[in-house]
């Protein structure tokens, strides 16, 4: 599978970059936790390394690497998991969408598994495309309030994950799109509808796969949410982390660019229809 | 106090004041939003079952659980009297809380007390307990059927089904968890 997934970059002329795992400052998010590593963090992701690179003016770059998120441990989260990142300049989200559902079409096709896979005894159809859907339409069909109540509440991520996720993508993918601002912390806003984000999920099966979104390239603004979310995590623990100066002094070079993280993990399990992510690894933490 | 990072399965938790075991758990953490942490939690005293998602910003309280080795005195008006042999200080438990127990509990044999907050909530036995038969139908010579099973009664009054060969005044070991005859014994 890692493979099928380089050869489809490498066709596309994307270069293949490593960046380091253990960084001083992490992009500063109030729902990541990072693992420390002495004074330093391994990285929850590769994202301000390879946004530094696109800066310094690599138009088409994807990494494949493990990513560490501290108290992360479910049917679907290991602490230490495989991400797979790529960013392209001058792209906007929806291409980004389209690249992705050529991405994992590609990857079934070198496994030899065909358009349609089995996800717990139903047929579930890679066939293109993919639908599409806002998330204030999603949460309109699925959910018992809307996006912006949710918010209000406190509850988005909640009614997300228990009324909308798991009716999302269950016999073909599906990309859900326009979070709201509150739930984008390095995306810009949409050009046609400032009040949502230009940010989107790759869904299959009824789990996540995937975050993408057009970059933010306005370091004003960026320094401006990461204040708030190091804000936050000061008020929960104490503590602010550091904030990612080189980063923010990057991305005043930055191109206009979408970018996006698949959990590798996760795409593993759709591939072998697994229930959890213990079975798509040798070695989950508890057996170490 | 407990982070709701240290949710897991089998934790015992106190919430209004009630201890909970947490029978089901799944983490859930949809995009980049905040941690989920769904369970299914058990009311110890009550046994009454609920769902609740928390988030990474809860905390609780252990329950205060503590398990005792205590000796079964007696049985008065359906309330069970145990003594703690260190310090001789007596309990009583009832029908409800002794459970399944109550089968094969004798005077004098040593059982787990579960305390919450000094108030019994439960009774453990040994996995298996040797009983004596008290009332069997004879073993009828040439019934050489293998597989045939008859009830007999022990000396707690349980009933149980045993190997056809077993006679009145024997001893016979039995699975306390199942309730089901496991062996004979032979003093």
């Amino acid at each position: 599978m890692i493979e099928a997934l380089r050869r489809f970059f490498l066709e596309r002329d994307y270069l293949e970059v490593e960046t380091p795992a253990r960084i001083p400052a992490p992009a500063p998010e109030t729902h990541i936790e990072p693992v420390p590593s002495g004074d330093w963090f391994l990285h929850p992701s590769p994202e301000l390394c390879m946004k530094r690179l696109l800066a310094a003016g690599y138009p088409r770059i994807f990494q494949i690497c493990r990513c560490f998120r501290a108290g992360e441990r479910g049917d679907r989260h290991l602490p230490e998991f495989t991400m797979l990142e790529w960013y392209r300049r001058g792209i906007d989200s929806r291409e980004l969408m389209d690249e992705c559902e050529a991405l994992v079409r590609s990857v079934a096709e070198d496994l030899g598994m065909g358009d349609v896979l089995s996800c717990r005894g139903k047929p579930f159809r890679l066939s293109a495309p993919w639908p599409r859907l806002s998330v204030r339409d999603a949460f309109a069909a699925h959910a018992s309030i809307s996006p912006e109540e949710a918010l209000r509440q406190e509850r988005f991520e909640e009614v997300l994950a228990f009324e909308v996720e798991p009716l999302l993508g269950r016999e073909t993918p599906l990309f859900l799109h326009s979070y709201p601002m509150a739930h984008a912390s390095l995306a810009r806003a949409d050009r046609d509808d400032p009040s949502v984000a230009e940010r989107f999920e790759l869904y299959m099966a009824g789990m996540e796969l995937a975050n993408g979104f057009a970059e933010l390239t306005d370091p004003v603004e960026q320094r401006r949410r990461f204040d708030e979310a190091r804000a936050e995590v000061e008020r929960r623990v104490g503590t602010a982390p550091p904030q990612p100066e080189r980063f923010l002094r990057a991305l005043e070079r930055m191109p206009e660019a979408s970018g996006i993280a698949l959990g590798v993990d996760r795409l593993a399990m759709v591939f072998c229809d697994a229930a959890t992510i213990d079975e798509v690894v040798a070695f989950p933490p508890e057996i170490l | 106090m407990y982070t709701a990072s240290d949710l897991r399965k089998g934790l015992r938790i106190k919430i209004d004041g009630d201890p909970y075991v947490i029978t089901e758990f799944n983490f859930v953490k949809p995009g980049k939003g905040q941690a989920l942490y769904r369970c299914k939690l058990k009311n110890m005293i009550t046994g009454s079952q609920f769902e609740r998602t928390f988030r990474s910003v809860d905390m609780f309280d252990p329950a205060d659980l503590q398990v005792k080795t205590m000796q079964y005195l007696y049985m008065e008006e359906g309330k069970y009297c145990f003594m703690d042999t260190t310090t001789f200080e007596q309990v009583f438990v009832t029908e409800d809380q002794v459970g399944e127990a109550k089968n094969f509990l004798l005077e004098n044999v040593e059982a787990e007390v579960l305390f919450f907050e000094d108030r019994p909530l439960g009774v453990t036995l040994p996995n298996s307990v040797d009983l004596v038969v008290t009332k069997a139908d004879p073993w009828i010579k040439g019934d050489t059927v293998s597989g045939n099973a008859k009830p007999v009664t022990v000396e707690t009054g349980y009933v149980v089904l045993v190997p056809s060969f077993i006679e009145e005044g024997e001893k016979i070991r039995i699975d306390t968890r199942s309730g089901e005859y496991l062996t004979r014994v032979k003093d």
